[in-house]
């Protein structure tokens, strides 16, 4: 089973509750891999203690023109959808910034003027972390724009057996990363506050999970501050609140010193354990509809 | 000789709008007719590389100059691959930027 942690706000808590399920998880005799997607920032690491042992680049195919051969034909110009290339004044200038590597100009040159090149956009990382959870992140490259390579690459280097339970951590925001991150998932864990930001990205998040078809549930964390509006809105449209994390001065110093919430306060372990058995149940109901 | 400023609508009386590739309107002044025209921008609205893609559309007017407030880098490497020189202008509506430019006023960019 896949399962991916993902919020809409950034701030709520999905790193607290992707973490504390993997450990609660791992400590309970499960195979877990681990993935942290949020290549822009991952944090993940720092409350799973991973020890690297592979280490991979991740690479964009960019095109780069030999200009004896072009003839100004222009056809890469039309074909790419990201204006990445033109032809001006008798020469063809590349913007790897904007490039997303599909291979489409060198595939439709005709005088195949195009070749391609590798561009470094990131590394994948991936190690054994604490009770043989098997961890892995991403990091894009500072300057670079795209996270999605990275993440589609870190999902497919490190593609899970069947047995084990993935538990994937995705970045804040409903946007590409996010997508690439939640696809593929049986589930999608929605972190949310009881504020009324946390209200408006979780309605997004969940426009996004019902496009991709995922069934998905609501963990409310910091529950007691702010407005009772996140509730009603779950109420309201069926979806269902999986847990409250209530704000807790102990919880908040704990998590400041890079423990998990199961180690700040261990009744949580088995609080975690039945989420899983709830969303697998759920998202075998799912797969029956 | 073909002098682009950049607008947001074909009014030249209203300011002109200091951004280039993701201005609504190219008012296109030609100094031999000394008429102006109206170009909509295709790439106004583009998710990325608006510069080059608007590059590209003036470059096939046969453009010359284009006067605008500023230029990402992008655009500024198109600008000189397509030999169209830039400009740079602070404030004035379209007409008093294209006296800004014909007086000599405006700083060119790279």
């Amino acid at each position: 089973m896949k399962i991916a942690i993902a919020s809409g706000k950034g701030g709520t808590g999905k790193t607290t509750v992707a973490t504390s399920l993997a450990r609660a998880l791992a400590t309970a005799g499960h195979n877990i891999s681990f993935l942290d997607c949020d290549v822009e920032a991952p944090d993940a690491h720092i409350f799973l203690h991973p020890e690297y042992n592979e280490r991979k680049d991740v690479n964009l195919l960019i095109p780069e023109v030999d200009m004896s051969r072009c003839t100004g034909y222009d056809r890469c110009a039309e074909v790419c959808q990201y204006h990445a290339i033109v032809h001006l004044g008798g020469r063809t200038l590349v913007f790897p910034e904007l490039c997303h590597g599909c291979g489409s100009c060198t595939l439709e040159c005709p005088e195949r003027a195009i070749s391609e090149v590798l561009d470094k956009i990131g590394i994948l990382e991936a190690g054994n972390a604490i009770y043989g959870l098997s961890f892995a992140h991403g990091l894009l490259d500072i300057g670079k724009p795209f996270a999605v390579p990275v993440i589609r690459e870190l999902k497919r280097w490190h593609a899970s057996e069947p047995s084990t339970l993935s538990i994937w951590d995705a970045p804040p925001g409903t946007s590409c990363p996010v997508v690439e991150s939640v696809r593929g998932a049986d589930y999608v864990i929605l972190v949310s506050e009881p504020t009324p930001f946390g209200l408006h990205d979780l309605k997004l998040a969940v426009q996004l999970t019902a496009e991709l078809g995922i069934p998905c549930g609501v963990i409310i964390n910091r529950d007691g501050v702010g407005d009772s509006r996140v509730s009603e809105f779950c109420e309201k449209t069926g979806l269902p609140i999986l847990m409250r994390i209530p704000l807790e001065r102990e919880i908040a110093a704990g998590l400041a010193t890079g423990k998990t919430l199961v180690e700040i306060q261990p009744r949580y372990r088995q609080k975690f354990i039945e989420l899983s058995t709830q969303i697998e149940s759920a998202s075998k109901l799912g797969q029956r509809s | 000789m073909k002098i682009i400023i950049t607008a947001s609508n074909e009014d030249i009386n209203q300011p002109f709008n200091p951004r280039f590739g993701r201005a609504d309107t190219f008012l296109l002044f030609d100094s031999n007719s000394k008429e102006w025209s109206t170009l909509a921008n295709p790439a106004s609205h583009s998710s990325g590389g608006a510069g080059p893609q608007a590059v590209e559309f003036i470059s096939h007017k046969g453009v010359d100059v284009v006067v605008s407030g500023r230029f990402g880098p992008k655009a500024v490497s198109a600008l000189q691959a397509a030999g169209v020189k830039a400009y740079t202008a602070l404030t004035g509506t379209v007409s008093e930027v294209l006296e800004q430019y014909l007086n000599g006023q405006l700083k060119q960019v790279g």
